[in-house]
């Protein structure tokens, strides 16, 4: 329970779970909180990690946060702040800003700061594309990186090469190369993202204050552009669905059918069937390689590893070609309405003073967003999907050596416990002998899988320590939303149970009542129907195909810049996102009236 | 025929508020705007004038109250309650009262009981002002040419209030400047009604309409008699960001035999939204058209009619937010860039 009103409970007043404590110790010591931990603020980063981290994801935090810091930090020099800390209990992990409050501090790296982000700022068109290029080539590199596979002998080719080097040694470096490609993809993750938000919320900020009533989505709308990455994959379904009515296939697609059965139908086809497969794989490298969650977690897998999210989709886009209906955004339209807002805000402005400097600010937005917008698909979708399938093989590989009994069970060891394993496999495969782990993994999993569903019952404080008086830390304000007045809410404690409203960002307004449908996984996709409400616990850019059915759609994470956001926007259906407890409240099947505009779902 | 007293809206507009009044002049400017006003016309001040001096001569009317001590109230009562028993009594002159009568009958198509409502309309800025109370009288749901044209009586007699007349003596206004014109209009039997704003009341913002709405006529929301529903609309992009559906426990109704009474209501109608999704659309686009008429924010009174038809009732600008001199939100700079500061350079 909180500790009503003084604040919240110090970071030493939070136990670890009877029974999980080995594997609470799992996580590296710099992990942990110590004593003196008590005097400083966290916040619970319920945003990126929602759910209790297996031992190995922390890798994304440890990446994510260094790669953050050192862009806030050393890189480009933020003036107020410096990086994040960050600490796990029971698998959740809570963060805390480290602010510059020295003026003479600040001065000097407000001097730094013009040097370098200004420089961004100069340069951002040329230097994105540069990052792309970079992302790019950082993606081929992961992506020719060898399946860890060992032969029983040395192939006689390497032999006679003189390679000098047995298969063994590959498993090692192949590992290591992983891991290094996903730290260096984080840096190039934050390399602009501090400064693309700023720039967003110099413009959001000055929207809030000359049209206080104005909603997040309409600024969001102001700016978002409309050939973002985000949108291919949908896009890609839909070029799906117009092959197969143009080659003729389009009777093979049908409700319920698997995906597996329908490439099977397709391959015995002949040609036609043959060419939309063709077609298909064009699509699915790279725009398949979205995934279900925000790509911090190794079981948010992508629509390459489950072609049923993007199949589900496709009879009924066929099904509104057949019936000649226009599938495709209107982007003319789009582009339109974003000019009459853009124009009609401005007017609405008092003085040719605020119009000048809102021209400044708009412009300066719109040149950030579209990395705001598209660094995600490149980083935490299509990189990230690359390593956790390569950490995947590994885990089959260690199955194969006896030290595990899934793959998917390589997710419960760290990454340095993943290095031994791999020496055990090595000197294994070297000496003739079994590897030597098998017992002491198989317990160490058992240990970690009971934790993590033992840590997922708990309650997570939102904070932990005294509260700031006041939250001046760019970075926290703008990645996760906290200011003060968030934190005064948080400390009333959870809203109160009985209440027949759960309430949210109002991601996209419209106002619509109906079946709510809580679907936990992809695949549950099936179970929507044409009118239904989504009930979900991430929504996702790759939901995009089943927006054509549903009528709303209602979410426990994201904000209201998440992508999803932007999505339920163009398909104009209203959207209610990071309610906390959705999913948890509104029971299958449950008639809901959803609110899109002020952000509540009421219970019916 | 040609009309000394009284002019129809669609021949009007804001230059002619000094005969016609400030609400005269604005329902014919939106009338000709091609905002729907409900049809209606103005006793112009002639009108008034001619009956006044008609009055004097017969015995003298204006000098008596010019000569009025305004802190002799028992005298100032006396004076002025003999002048507007007068005013509600003694005949018209005969061409004023043709006048109002025959265009009574034109405005209500030969129906001779046909609902009106008869609104004073004041000619002086100083009418605004809250001394000058009386002058706002507004009598809603009159049936008939003679009952007409005593409601005309009464808003004439209103000038003749002891807070009025005091008033004007205070500031030693002359009594040959007092006049007023009055509305006569149809009434719009009002299934729902009510009041918006073309601004935020609460924080000013002018990218909202503000739409305060209950059951029957605006009346009960203007008085304050219910508590309306409220819905904020996005001006620019239409999202309706607040929805309040209030208890309206009551809804004010015409009489049979004129006049308004409140009616209760049943529980679910008084919790039941008093306007559609549809409905609010169409009065954004209306207080879109008649802000931009105007070229200024404006408050307006509005009623839906059983067919669902929507009449703009009045509008005026907005005023308390026009007042306020704000500090400009953000000044351009040289270098834009230098904008992000106030992101990166320590806000508070």
């Amino acid at each position: 329970m909180l500790d009503k009103p003084a604040g919240f409970p110090k970071p030493s007043s939070l136990k670890v779970a009877e029974g999980t404590e080995g594997a609470q110790a799992a996580y590296p010591y710099y992990m942990q909180f110590s004593p003196e931990d008590d005097e400083r603020f966290w916040f619970y980063n319920s945003m990126h990690f929602p759910e209790p981290m297996h031992t190995f994801d922390m890798v994304t935090a440890e990446a994510a946060y260094c790669a953050l810091g050192s862009s806030n930090t050393r890189v480009h020099c933020l003036p107020t702040t410096l990086g994040i800390d960050y600490r796990v209990i029971n698998g959740r992990v809570y963060i805390g800003g480290n602010a510059v409050t020295d003026p003479d501090e600040i001065e000097r790296r407000t001097k730094e700061f013009e040097q370098r982000a200004f420089y961004y700022y100069e340069h951002w068109e040329r230097l994105y594309d540069q990052w792309k290029d970079k992302m790019k080539k950082l993606i081929a590199d992961a992506q020719e990186l060898p399946k860890p596979t060992l032969p029983e002998f040395e192939p006689l080719e390497n032999v006679h090469a003189g390679k000098g080097v047995a298969s063994n040694h590959e498993l090692l470096k192949t590992y290591q190369k992983t891991l290094e490609g996903y730290f260096r993809m984080w840096h190039h993750h934050f390399e602009f993202l501090l400064l693309g938000y700023g720039a967003y919320m110099v413009f959001f900020d000055f929207c809030k204050k000359a049209f206080p009533e104005i909603t997040d989505q309409t600024i969001a709308r102001m700016v978002a552009g409309f050939e973002a990455e985000i949108f291919k994959p949908d896009e890609e379904v839909k070029r799906l669905a117009r092959k197969a009515v143009e080659l003729g296939v389009e009777g093979k697609f049908a409700d319920g059918v698997s995906a597996d059965d329908l490439i099977a139908s397709l391959e015995q086809m002949g040609a036609p069937g043959k060419e939309w497969l063709d077609q298909l794989e064009k699509s699915r490298n790279p725009w398949f390689n979205v995934n279900v969650g925000d790509g911090f977690y190794h079981y948010h897998r992508s629509w390459n590893d489950d072609l049923s999210l993007p199949f589900s989709a496709l009879p009924g886009y066929i099904a509104k070609i057949k019936a000649g209906e226009n599938i495709e955004r209107p982007m003319d339209q789009l582009k339109e309405e974003r000019q009459e807002l853009i124009d009609g805000y401005r007017d609405l402005l008092g003085t040719d003073e605020e119009r000048a400097a809102y021209d400044q600010m708009i412009e300066l937005a719109c040149r950030v967003f579209p990395y705001v917008e598209g660094h995600k698909f490149y980083c935490e979708h299509w990189y990230t999907n690359l390593f956790f399938n390569k950490i995947r093989e590994y885990g089959a590989l260690f199955v194969e050596n006896g030290l595990m009994d899934d793959a998917e069970d390589v997710f419960h060891l760290s990454r340095y416990e993943v290095e031994q394993a791999i020496i055990d496999v090595m000197t294994s495969w070297s000496n003739g002998s079994p590897t030597r782990g098998g017992a002491r993994f198989k317990a160490m999993i058992a240990e970690r899988k009971a934790a993590i569903e033992k840590w997922a019952e708990l309650d997570t404080p939102p904070a932990l320590g005294p509260v700031p008086d006041i939250i001046d830390d760019p970075a926290i304000v703008m990645l996760w939303g906290i200011t003060r007045e968030n934190l005064d809410i948080w400390m009333k404690g959870p809203a109160d149970a009985d209440s027949n409203e759960i309430r949210g960002f109002a991601a996209s307004s419209g106002v619509v009542e109906g079946t709510a449908r809580v679907i936990k996984s992809v695949k549950e996709i099936d179970r929507l129907k044409e009118g239904d409400i989504l009930v979900c616990q991430v929504t996702n850019p790759t939901w995009a195909p089943v927006f054509q059915k549903i009528a709303a759609a209602v979410s426990d994470i994201g904000g209201s810049m998440s992508h999803a956001a932007i999505v339920a926007r163009e398909y104009g259906l209203p959207a209610v996102v990071g309610t906390g407890q959705a999913t948890s409240r509104i029971e299958d099947g449950q008639r809901v009236r959803v609110d899109g505009a002020r952000g509540v779902v009421t219970l019916l | 025929m040609t009309n000394e007293n009284i002019s129809w809206f669609s021949d009007i507009g804001l230059e002619d508020r000094p005969t016609v009044g400030g609400k005269g002049g604005s329902l014919g400017e939106l009338t000709k705007a091609g905002i729907a006003v409900p049809p209606g016309f103005v006793v112009r001040t002639e009108g008034f004038e001619r009956f006044i001096q008609k009055l004097d001569k017969e015995e003298p009317l204006r000098a008596p109250v010019e000569a009025l001590d305004p802190d002799d109230y028992d005298t100032v009562g006396k004076v002025t309650a003999a002048i507007r028993e007068r005013i509600e009594k003694e005949p018209l002159p005969a061409e004023v009262e043709t006048e109002i009568k025959a265009a009574y009958a034109e405005l209500c198509e030969g129906d001779a009981k046909a609902p009106v409502a008869v609104r004073s309309s004041a000619t002086t800025e100083d009418a605004e002002d809250a001394s000058f109370a009386g002058l706002q009288d507004t009598y809603l749901w009159v049936l008939g040419a003679e009952e007409t044209l005593q409601m005309v009586r009464r808003c004439w007699a209103s000038l003749y209030s002891v807070e009025s007349v005091c008033y004007r003596r205070r500031q030693d206004f002359p009594e040959s400047g007092v006049a007023m014109g009055v509305v006569v209009q149809r009434m719009v039997d009002a299934r729902t009604a009510g009041v918006m704003f073309t601004r935020s009341p609460l924080t000013g913002d002018r990218s909202v309409i503000t739409i305060e709405g209950a059951w029957g006529l605006g009346s009960a929301v203007v008085s304050g008699e219910v508590t309306p529903d409220r819905w904020v609309v996005g001006k620019l992009t239409g999202e309706i960001t607040t929805r309040e559906i209030s208890k309206k426990h009551i809804r004010q109704s015409p009489k049979a035999d004129g006049g308004i009474e409140d009616v209760a209501l049943p529980e679910e109608e008084q919790t039941a939204a008093s306007l559609s999704d549809d409905e609010l659309q169409k009065l954004r686009d209306i207080a879109r058209k008649t802000e931009k008429h105007y070229g200024r924010p404006q408050d307006i009174e509005w009623a839906v009619d059983r067919d669902g038809s929507i009449f703009l009732l009045q509008s005026r600008p907005e005023t308390v937010w026009s007042a306020k001199d704000d500090a400009p939100v953000a000044k351009p700079e040289t270098d834009p860039k230098k904008h992000v500061m106030s992101i990166f350079g320590g806000r508070r």
